[in-house]
């Protein structure tokens, strides 16, 4: 099995009216996801590109009972989208749009994290958001979502989780290239303040049968790679290679992301890989390596 | 995006938030204008002259000056205007002095520290504090952590009293006093709040905090400000294209900012266009890793157009340290026929006589690698990253 999503997975993309958002809704339905359609607020009713359009959320999960959104709604009115498909009850959320505001993100979570405490005292699954900032997320075989080239992907073993688009897929191509693919890849996003993190996505491939290995992209920056690393010792069964980019960063400048910054003597290259070795992770010292690395301790 | 002292005052001024009154000069004579109508309107009598540049560190470099007089308020307005302050922030070129603040001096009776914060692991506002103020916080941080205060604040809730309260007590401000500190530390603290989250502020500093004034006098005042704002929020504060001072950025990062290109000036001296900011990133480590420098940063993004590339290409020869270029792309949504044509269109208007280096993979690459065998520049074709960045290496020793 693959984690989060799968060949069933129902998914409508909000903003599906939008350049972008046609652009991948239909690629991703070329890859064979079930993507039915989408929400544009006052286009509900058209067909585009034989996707049907709702006005909200709610509507679209009543009529094809969906149970993942692809938002490509611009930042202004992203967040309040993320926020409409959860009241929906729509269970995954994978926010691909780049530039929402932080003050924004920290409301979906103050509101995400509530909703989830509520649903833990009825016994309810949580709620899951992917991103925002991020390539999506996609299971090998059986569903896309999002804006990653599908081509370059294999069925196969390896779980990977990264802050970054593009270094995720240099590290698709790799474990391609050794012949051992993967099993789902999830993009959690360049931003600070995000859903799911390197934990959470941990925690679903150890639980998970396919995945036998996992590679873990992170970058300067915050801590989430160190907490990641904690967790590991104490809980990972599967071996895990890394990859940290932003050795070279200079101190205080935002290197693209707006997560990626170190502040003072925090959030360096060093400490996130110093951290992850001492338990037990296998570092590549170069984004060429990562899926050399993974062999290392894969074969063990 | 960074904006002056003057300008964080004049607005946390807006917000209730009390600051020191001041007048912003260019020039030797606005300084002694502003200094006057301070006198004129509020009886002024000291003031402080102080440079306006983007980095801290302005005091110890002889950017802050205490006036007592109208005279002084000239002498050092012109000694502080067109200096270049160096400080632990400008690295050694150090900053121009172009702008300079002139405001009402409050000499402080009690200095604390204070800063608000988004903070990413606890996914809220977080405020630092400490009583003792000036301080370099990071130091205190790291060498007497037992001085500093920090509290999440509770996104749902926002700024509530108790918050204050547990502030007051770790200040040591009493709860009850002739002047009624703690309920100026309370409406203090409920306009900060409400300035950072309404503003998207994504850091803000007050250091020093003060007291100002003894007895029933006693005031609480925000004697210096620094504040940073979101950069993705832009959209929503049209009055931020006013505050930006140009001559505080990079020439070239401003260049590109023009561009929507996410580009930061580096010492090495490989040149990199790379799309996506992890692979950006990764792109000079790799340099790195095989014993050269990078000489910038730079993402063009997902969606960048053959102008943009072109335009890209151009920042990043128009820098004299650059020996070489190393152009990695792994297509996604970015097609790699559309990078070779921004690079050919680029090298054609710009005489290009470094070795320039080409890594293609992903999307339409077979288009891409054609358009740039076809062509008459001479390129060193790369198989992969590590093939790319040795070849790049190589070519500059």
């Amino acid at each position: 099995m693959s984690v989060l999503v799968n060949k069933d997975s129902i998914i409508i993309t909000q903003g599906i009216t939008g350049k972008a958002g046609l652009f991948h809704s239909t690629q991703c339905r070329e890859y064979g996801a079930q993507l039915i359609g989408g929400v544009t607020p006052g286009k509900g009713g058209q067909v585009v590109d034989g996707f049907q359009v709702w006005d909200t959320c709610e509507e679209a999960k009543q009529k094809c009972n969906a149970n993942v959104s692809m938002v490509f709604v611009p930042p202004f009115a992203a967040a309040d989208s993320i926020m409409e498909a959860f009241e929906a009850e729509i269970e995954l959320v994978v926010a691909i749009t780049e530039g929402i505001p932080v003050i924004d993100m920290l409301r979906v979570r103050s509101f995400l994290d509530n909703k989830n405490k509520l649903r833990a005292e009825h016994g309810k699954e949580p709620l899951r958001l992917i991103g925002p900032n991020c390539p999506g997320i996609i299971s090998p075989g059986q569903t896309k979502i999002g804006i990653m080239p599908g081509y370059i992907h294999k069925e196969g073993a390896v779980g990977i989780v990264s802050r970054s688009g593009t270094l995720t897929y240099e590290a698709v191509h790799q474990t391609t290239a050794i012949g051992l693919g993967q099993s789902t890849c999830i993009g959690i996003g360049g931003d600070p303040v995000n859903g799911t993190n390197f934990i959470d996505a941990l925690d679903l491939f150890n639980k998970d049968d396919q995945t036998e290995a996992v590679i873990m992209i992170g970058e300067i920056g915050g801590s989430a790679e160190e907490e990641a690393a904690e967790w590991v010792a104490q809980n990972m069964k599967k071996p895990v290679a890394a990859f940290i980019a932003g050795q070279t960063a200079p101190p205080g400048r935002r290197m693209g992301h707006a997560g990626a910054i170190i502040s003072g003597s925090s959030g360096t290259a060093e400490s996130k890989m110093t951290a992850l070795r001492n338990a037990g992770i296998e570092v590549a010292v170069s984004p060429a390596e990562m899926g050399s690395a993974l062999k290392n301790i894969y074969k063990k | 995006m960074k904006i002056h002292e003057h300008q964080a005052k004049e607005l946390l001024t807006k917000f209730s938030v009390p600051a020191p009154r001041g007048r912003v000069a260019f020039s030797v004579d606005e300084a002694v204008a502003g200094a006057k109508k301070l006198q004129e309107d509020f009886g002024i009598g000291l003031w402080v002259v102080k440079a306006q540049i983007h980095a801290g560190g302005r005091g110890k470099a002889g950017g802050v000056k205490i006036a007592k007089s109208i005279e002084e308020v000239k002498s050092y307005a012109e000694e502080i205007l067109g200096k270049t302050l160096v400080t632990h922030q400008t690295g050694q070129e150090g900053q121009l002095v172009r702008r300079l603040w002139i405001e009402e001096g409050n000499p402080p009776e009690t200095e604390m520290y204070l800063s608000l914060v988004t903070d990413r692991e606890t996914k809220s506002i977080s405020l630092l504090a400490s009583a003792e103020g000036g301080v370099d916080i990071e130091d205190l941080a790291e060498n007497e952590p037992e001085k500093l205060l920090k509290m999440s604040i509770d996104f749902s809730t926002g700024w509530q009293p108790h918050y204050s309260r547990r502030l007051a007590s770790f200040l040591k401000i009493p709860m009850k006093d002739e002047a009624g500190l703690s309920k100026q530390l309370h409406k203090f603290m409920t306009s900060l709040y409400s300035f950072f989250v309404q503003n998207d502020a994504e850091m803000l500093e007050i250091n020093p905090l003060c007291i100002c004034g003894k007895g029933a006098e006693a005031k609480i005042i925000a004697l210096d400000a620094k504040v940073n704002f979101d950069d993705n929020a832009s959209y929503r504060h049209p009055t931020w294209a006013e505050l930006r001072d140009e001559h505080e950025e990079d020439p070239a990062e401003r260049e590109a900012s023009k561009h929507e290109l996410n580009f930061i000036n580096l010492d090495g001296t490989i040149g990199c266009m790379v799309n996506g900011a992890g692979l950006a990133m990764a792109t000079m480590d790799i340099i790195k890793h095989y014993g050269a420098e990078p000489a910038n940063f730079l993402d063009v993004g997902g969606s960048a157009t053959t102008e943009r590339v072109r335009e890209a290409f151009k920042i990043i020869l128009s820098d004299k340290k650059v020996k070489a270029v190393f152009v990695n792309i792994f297509g996604g949504i970015m097609k790699c026929d559309t990078i070779a044509e921004g690079v050919l269109a680029a090298a054609k208007e710009i005489n290009l006589n470094i070795p320039l280096i080409v890594r293609l993979e992903g999307t339409n690459v077979e288009k891409g690698r054609a358009l740039l065998n076809e062509s008459s520049l001479k390129i060193i074709t790369a198989t992969s990253m590590a093939d790319g960045a040795k070849k790049a290496v190589e070519a500059i020793a």
